[in-house]
């Protein structure tokens, strides 16, 4: 023990554990602004910094993909900017580049997105490059052929990384017979088999007015978001927004094992969750932190990786999707160890459904979950994630005011309540890669 | 789209962020200009510790970061992950704070806290409300001094270590891969040891070796405060020299590392793994850093990298993929920001039917053509423009601005340096590129690899 200058007479351990109270509140203004065709954007001004940031968020997403035709989205989302209107795929990154604008396009399985980040200089030739690549890619066989085999040499890939197999496994199991089941980045044979036809009709279905969320951050006025907003979807269709079909969520219960010549078993285990609009979803948050949401202030953690240190890597989330939701995590250990893994997970499980948690581990969480919140919001981009994010929920513009209140009112007795009702240990379906012993 | 292989010298961490929610969202990091630059106060404690404090008022927040100018670079031999390792110990307690506590006691306030080892230098950080600026200086402080880690920690904490090296490199032929590329490329530099350490040194890791490298290098003479977020320098400079201020400095500035002699053979490696499932070949030349007496030549290798390999519109994709179709995907990087010389890394993917020879081939082309008559005019502007740009979304962060600051400093350089790097990149000339090009892409300071599937090497 090294001990060069001591600061006893500074520091006290007392301070130290003494957890402050107050916490600062997310300190941001959003404004609901009306555009002149009738689109709602949820708009923060920030003027300090000259860029602009803005998401679109569109419902639908790559559920949507016929049978057969698994990861047509995410191939036709890898076309939008590779061409669009008059500029081929290298005009385009070139037009790019000389207005400093970065749009970027994603795709999950209930939405997609289209992000783009201005400098206020040119942010009029960017919102028209933007327009631009939503409403005419080019879909040109050079791209097509090019990307096609991208995805191609990804999905190789992808069948050797035991992350992906794990991934891609759980999920197949756990919505069998559902389009959530099907590997959203797709097939070698159901991506040989897109046509140019297939990409255009996605890209029809992926964007449209219907079901579409905005958000903007940045040195900007309403009125002139409402401006190019409009300019943004001017070509867009009406279109319709499509219901998913019902989910059966039912992972098989027990350890299923896929054989990966590695040194590490990779896990990723986990049951059913509730859906975000469900009255326990904030309490089942709360409880999640301290089981395993919170890093090293965990029971996962503090079980599996620093008593035990089986991992580097243990967590699990709850997560949703339209009509779903997943009580999730994951771990991976040395082969020879993976077992006791699975067995502290189980027992944390179960001690956790059984027990609940006490009133310091309550009020810890609350202090953590109330007092980070404002970490979600330091920059123009996150901020703008967010309030989309806010919007395809339905959380409610007054959300940032009332979020810390709803995670405050969370008593032992909600945490008890929800803990007997979501974790079921003996639900719990495992996935496991590697050469794991004893399993 | 992109398929990169993986390759890029990152930094350690003691853990990885997950996102909770699964968007497939990889959104550059922004931001922009009227303002250039944003607002950086810098100035040094009597005891030799560098401070940076860069003001961003927008959100009630702080960001607050010790980098030691100590890394994986710095180790002994025979003890490689030693920075690493002592890095993860660091959590475990000190003699004001209880044994796991460290972590516990930030997330109860409200903040987060992590760190990481990259070769020249490791720092830990804190995110967290303003008003909780007082408790994380004081907590960072007392473990510069007076952390405490026992035989039990070390059991336990190897353990951890191993399974990060199995997650991130022995799970992953790629990184494997980009193991054995820089082991080759460094004849003598440390640079050639994986941060993480070789698996058999890092099962034999001590606490006795962790303790003499925290004794001998985590001392305020050789650590750099960056405070970015919602503060003023003056509070900083307050705080600072109350925490920091009465350690003493050790005046033991860490050694220089020994250096590469002259290179002069071209090495060549294979690696095959029954994992791998697309061949590609990847080259890394040995190159200059950034150099503050002589900025040019790294801004220059900088602008060449990008019009070489950055973007569909690059030379290398523009040729490999889109006229000969030889290639599904290529690229290329330079880290300009090294303590000493660094790599720069091209590597290309055969499209199927092609072969990794014909893709080398077209890549020495593309290289020498690039090095022998320069950029166009119009590509030296777009990039530059580019990079202006980077610069300008890179403010909307103030976390990557801590990063951006805090790693130059670490690696030797100054905030007059970081500020003045614009300028000199906007005077790079189509002819200073094609010198540094020419002069210092050299065969015969270079590896070759080509990953393929076959039985384990």
């Amino acid at each position: 023990m090294n001990i060069r200058q001591t600061l006893r007479n500074v520091i006290g351990a007392a301070l130290f554990l003494c957890i402050l109270t107050g916490i600062a509140r997310a300190d941001v203004e959003i404004q609901n602004v009306t555009s002149p065709s009738g689109q709602t954007i949820w708009l923060v001004e920030e003027p300090s910094i000259p860029i602009v940031a803005i998401e679109l968020g569109f419902r639908g997403g790559s559920w949507l993909d016929p049978a057969g035709k698994e990861g047509l989205s995410r191939f036709a989302v890898g076309l939008m900017n590779e061409g669009s209107g008059d500029l081929d795929a290298v005009e385009f990154a070139n037009r790019s580049n000389d207005i400093s604008a970065r749009i970027g396009f994603s795709v999950s399985r209930n939405d997609a997105e289209v992000a783009g980040r201005f400098l206020v200089e040119t942010l009029d030739e960017g919102i028209d490059l933007m327009a631009l690549a939503i409403s005419s890619p080019r879909f040109d066989a050079e791209p097509i052929e090019r990307v096609r085999k991208q995805i191609l040499s990804g999905i190789a890939q992808s069948e050797t990384d035991p992350d992906s197999i794990a991934a891609k496994t759980w999920y197949a199991s756990t919505f069998k017979g559902h389009p959530y089941a099907r590997p959203s980045q797709g097939t070698a044979e159901s991506i040989n088999s897109v046509t140019v036809e297939d990409l255009k009709a996605s890209h029809a279905r992926l964007y449209q007015r219907a079901g579409l969320f905005v958000s903007i951050v940045g040195a900007i006025d309403a009125e002139k978001a409402g401006e190019i907003v409009d300019r943004l979807i001017a070509s867009l269709p009406e279109g319709e927004l499509h219901d998913v079909p019902a989910v059966k969520t039912v992972p098989e219960p027990g350890v299923q094992v896929i054989e990966q010549d590695v040194p590490q078993s990779v896990a990723i285990f986990g049951h059913k969750g509730l859906l975000r609009d469900d009255p326990d979803f904030i309490p089942a948050y709360v409880m999640n932190y301290i089981l395993g949401g919170g890093g090293f202030a965990s029971r996962l953690t503090e079980e599996v990786r620093e008593k035990r240190g089986l991992a580097y890597s243990v967590y699990s989330y709850l997560t949703t999707m339209d009509g779903a939701g997943l009580y999730i995590g994951g771990v991976q250990t040395a082969n020879e160890r993976i077992a006791e893994s699975i067995d502290v997970i189980r027992a944390e499980w179960t001690r956790l459904a059984t027990e609940g948690v006490t009133e310091e581990d309550l009020e810890k969480a609350k202090t953590y979950l109330t007092g980070s919140f404002p970490l979600r919001f330091d920059s123009n981009s996150k901020i703008a994630n967010y309030l989309l994010f806010m919007q395809m929920e339905d959380l409610g513009i007054d959300y940032l005011e009332r979020r810390n209140g709803l995670i405050d009112a969370v008593t032992l007795e909600d945490i008890k309540r929800v803990a007997a009702r979501v974790l079921q240990p003996e639900a719990l379906s495992f996935v496991v890669v590697g050469k794991p012993v004893g399993l | 789209m992109v398929v990169h292989p993986s390759g890029r010298n990152s930094a350690w961490a003691r853990e990885t962020v997950i996102g909770g929610v699964l968007a497939l969202f990889v959104l550059m990091l922004t931001t922009a200009t009227v303002r250039a630059e944003p607002p950086v106060t810098t100035f040094s404690l009597d005891n030799g510790m560098d401070v940076v404090v860069i003001e961003d008022h927008r959100a009630p927040v702080v960001t607050h970061m010790v980098w030691y100018r100590v890394g994986a670079a710095d180790e002994p031999r025979g003890v490689s992950g030693i920075a690493h390792f002592l890095e993860h110990l660091m959590f475990k307690g000190t003699d004001e704070i209880p044994d796991g506590a460290f972590s516990k006691i930030i997330a109860a306030n409200g903040g987060q806290d992590n760190a990481f080892t990259a070769q020249d230098y490791t720092g830990y950080f804190q995110r967290i409300a303003a008003d909780r600026l007082e408790l994380v200086m004081k907590m960072e402080a007392d473990r510069m001094v007076d952390v405490v880690i026992t035989e039990d920690h070390v059991r336990t904490e190897r353990d951890v270590i191993i399974e990060e090296r199995n997650s991130r490199t022995d799970n992953s032929p790629d990184a494997l891969f980009s193991e054995q590329m820089r082991a080759a490329l460094f004849l003598n530099h440390s640079y050639g040891t994986p941060i993480i350490g070789w698996r058999h040194e890092m099962e034999e890791l001590s606490l006795g070796d962790a303790l003499s490298f925290y004794e001998r290098y985590y001392a305020p003479d050789n650590a750099i405060l960056v405070v970015a977020g919602d503060v003023t320098p003056e509070r900083v400079r307050e705080l600072a020299e109350t925490y920091y201020g009465p350690l003493k400095p050790s005046g033991n500035p860490p050694d220089a590392r020994p250096q590469e002699p002259p290179q002069i053979a071209p090495r060549r490696i294979t690696m095959t793994d029954p994992r791998v499932r697309q061949d590609y070949v990847m080259r890394s030349y040995l190159v200059p850093a950034y150099d503050p007496e002589d900025p040019v030549n790294s801004a220059a290798l900088m602008l060449f990298t990008s019009i070489l390999g950055d973007g569909v519109a690059s030379r290398l994709s523009k040729t490999l993929q889109l006229e000969q179709k030889i290639a599904i995907s290529s690229g290329a990087w330079y880290s300009p920001r090294s303590r000493d010389a660094t790599s720069l890394t091209v590597y290309g993917v055969p499209a199927p039917g092609h072969t990794l020879d014909e893709v080398e081939n077209a890549i020495d082309a593309i290289i020498a053509d690039l090095a022998e008559t320069g950029p166009t005019e119009e590509e030296l502007v777009r990039v530059k423009r580019v990079l202006r740009a980077s610069r300008v979304f890179m403010q909307d962060s103030q976390s990557s601005l801590a990063r951006f600051y805090g790693a130059a400093l670490a690696i030797g350089l100054t905030v007059q340096d970081v500020q003045g790097w614009p300028a000199v990149v906007e005077a790079i000339t189509i002819d200073d590129i094609r010198k540094a090009a020419q002069s210092h892409l050299d065969l015969n300071a270079s590896v070759t690899g080509s990953l393929m599937r076959g039985e384990a090497s």
